[in-house]
């Protein structure tokens, strides 16, 4: 190791040890365990600022934290499955014993012994880290292709197309609500229910932009003349979905970003109230 | 046979899902399969939870680049398994729920998932910023509607939206940026929105129909037969 690479790593672990026993005495009226909170809040912002780091570059802040997250996620997903699917779901339903060893109420049922069945797929799936057995893998993974395909297949066609489909036609013609006189008609343009012309216009968009977006995706006939003019106008509504998507996503992240910012400043620095 | 046994399973599961919502007294079965899914989905995560370790040991033992990282990986692998698995520091008895206020499980959660999690998809804030500042440049017309719709969407979001536009009356309301920002996400994106999903389930019942009849078997990877 260097001996930039370590005057680095000392001063971390200074700054971490004085954060954490600053911390420490800070919280003392708060919890009993007031350095044991110290830690993890001091941690906590060891692994923000770590991620952060990547920012300037890959580093070997940035490379703990990843690897850490990589482990602790791995776990997080077993266990939690391992308590609600296989204890919430499966032990009631096959062993009374085990329903009484885990405090949960036995389900009776005629059918319970199906509920072997993904047992068995289950460990046949496990066979996957065996060179030799890796085969007997691909039975569960069958089963769980099937799964989806016949869910998907029946799940998609009901609510993302026909469904889709039928909310697509919507009155073009009229207003909703009560007819107030054309004056009103043309002079209320709000989002509520008196912004009549808002309203038909926002349906003429909704019905002629999912027909143009969807002449866009038609690529059987060459986009030219009529069909040309209506395609062109799907790409412009895509853009704008798109363009709609992407400031709902920067949004999510500044938000994320600034939960962050703030634990930084308010719950481990305590500079903001 | 090692290739016939899995498409026969895909093909009668997929149809007796297909033909379950005919059949009114096997109708219940998709429930069942969807709980027999998430049975299996879990010894799915065991297998990941195992291939991880089993490359991370790997490095460990061979000393290979960045093995002192694997290390971290497997600890804290190891410590959240412990922790979860045998409710270490979890309130009350076996029967209360792993995620519990106060347990330890929970603890890590917040202190260790939590804001590494958050950390890394605030991170794309920057990234996303950047990335758009050389995508976006209004170079066409296209390009220019999609830059308005995101300035529109993200000026509404915001206070300054209502500062600027705050002024126009109400009878014309429509044109105060957080309500156009409501109704670009009401009216046009919801159009578009509903042209891809239109596309999308087509292309996914294609797929599921493929999968079912054998056409599509890239999932069982390797060539081996017999």
């Amino acid at each position: 190791m260097r001996k930039s690479s370590l005057m680095v790593l000392a001063t971390v672990a200074t700054l971490f040890i004085v954060s954490w026993i600053f911390k420490g005495i800070a919280l003392e009226d708060i919890y009993e365990s007031n350095y044991l909170q110290g830690f993890l809040l001091t941690f906590s912002a060891f692994l923000t600022l770590s991620i952060m780091s990547f920012l300037y570059k890959d580093n070997p802040f940035y490379k703990f934290s990843e690897h850490l997250f990589v482990g602790v996620s791995a776990a997080y997903a077993m266990v939690v499955g391992f308590w609600t699917t296989i204890v919430g779901n499966l032990v009631p339903r096959l062993s009374e014993s085990l329903s009484n060893f885990f405090q949960i109420p036995y389900q009776e049922g005629t059918y319970n012994f199906f509920y072997y069945l993904p047992v068995i797929f289950g460990l046949m799936l496990l066979m996957r880290l065996s060179k030799k057995h890796g085969w007997m893998s691909r039975i569960p993974l069958a089963f769980i292709i099937g799964t989806t395909a016949g869910l998907n297949f029946i799940g998609y066609l009901r609510s993302d197309f026909t469904n889709q489909i039928a909310a697509t036609f919507i009155p073009l013609l009229g207003a909703a609500g009560e007819w107030k006189g054309i004056g009103d008609f043309f002079s209320n343009l709000s989002l509520s229910a008196g912004g009549q012309l808002v309203m038909m216009l926002s349906n003429w968009v909704i019905f002629l932009g999912v027909f143009c977006g969807l002449i866009y995706f038609f690529f059987s006939r060459e986009h030219t003349g009529l069909f040309g003019k209506a395609s062109r106008v799907g790409i412009w509504i895509l853009m704008i979905t798109f363009g709609a998507s992407f400031g709902y996503t920067v949004m999510g992240r500044i938000s994320l970003l600034v939960g962050r910012i703030t634990f930084l400043f308010k719950d481990w620095l305590g500079i903001i109230s | 046979m090692r290739r016939n046994i899995p498409l026969a399973v895909t093909f009668v599961v997929g149809m007796l899902l297909i033909v379950s919502v005919f059949l009114p007294p096997i109708e219940t079965i998709g429930e069942d399969f969807g709980v027999f899914f998430s049975i299996i989905a879990v010894f799915a995560f065991f297998l990941g939870g195992g291939n991880l370790i089993k490359v991370h040991f790997g490095k460990i033992m061979k000393k290979s680049n960045d093995w002192e990282f694997s290390l971290v990986t497997v600890v804290g692998f190891f410590a959240m398994l412990i922790i979860g698995l045998f409710k270490i520091g979890a309130p009350g008895d076996i029967s209360t729920s792993v995620t519990a206020e106060g347990s330890y499980f929970q603890e890590m959660f917040v202190y260790l998932i939590n804001p590494l999690q958050s950390t890394m998809y605030a991170l794309l804030a920057f990234f996303v910023a950047s990335a758009s500042y050389r995508a976006f440049r209004a170079k066409n017309r296209e390009a220019t509607i999609l830059l308005v719709a995101a300035f529109i969407i993200l000026l509404g979001r915001t206070p300054l939206g209502m500062m600027l536009t705050g002024w126009i009356p109400e009878s014309f309301s429509i044109f105060q940026v957080p309500n156009l920002a409501v109704w670009i996400m009401n009216s046009p994106n919801l159009a578009g929105q509903r042209a891809i999903m239109i596309g999308i389930s087509l292309g996914v019942v294609a797929m599921s129909l493929r999968l079912i009849l054998g056409i599509e078997r890239t999932y069982l990877g390797g060539d081996d037969k017999g």
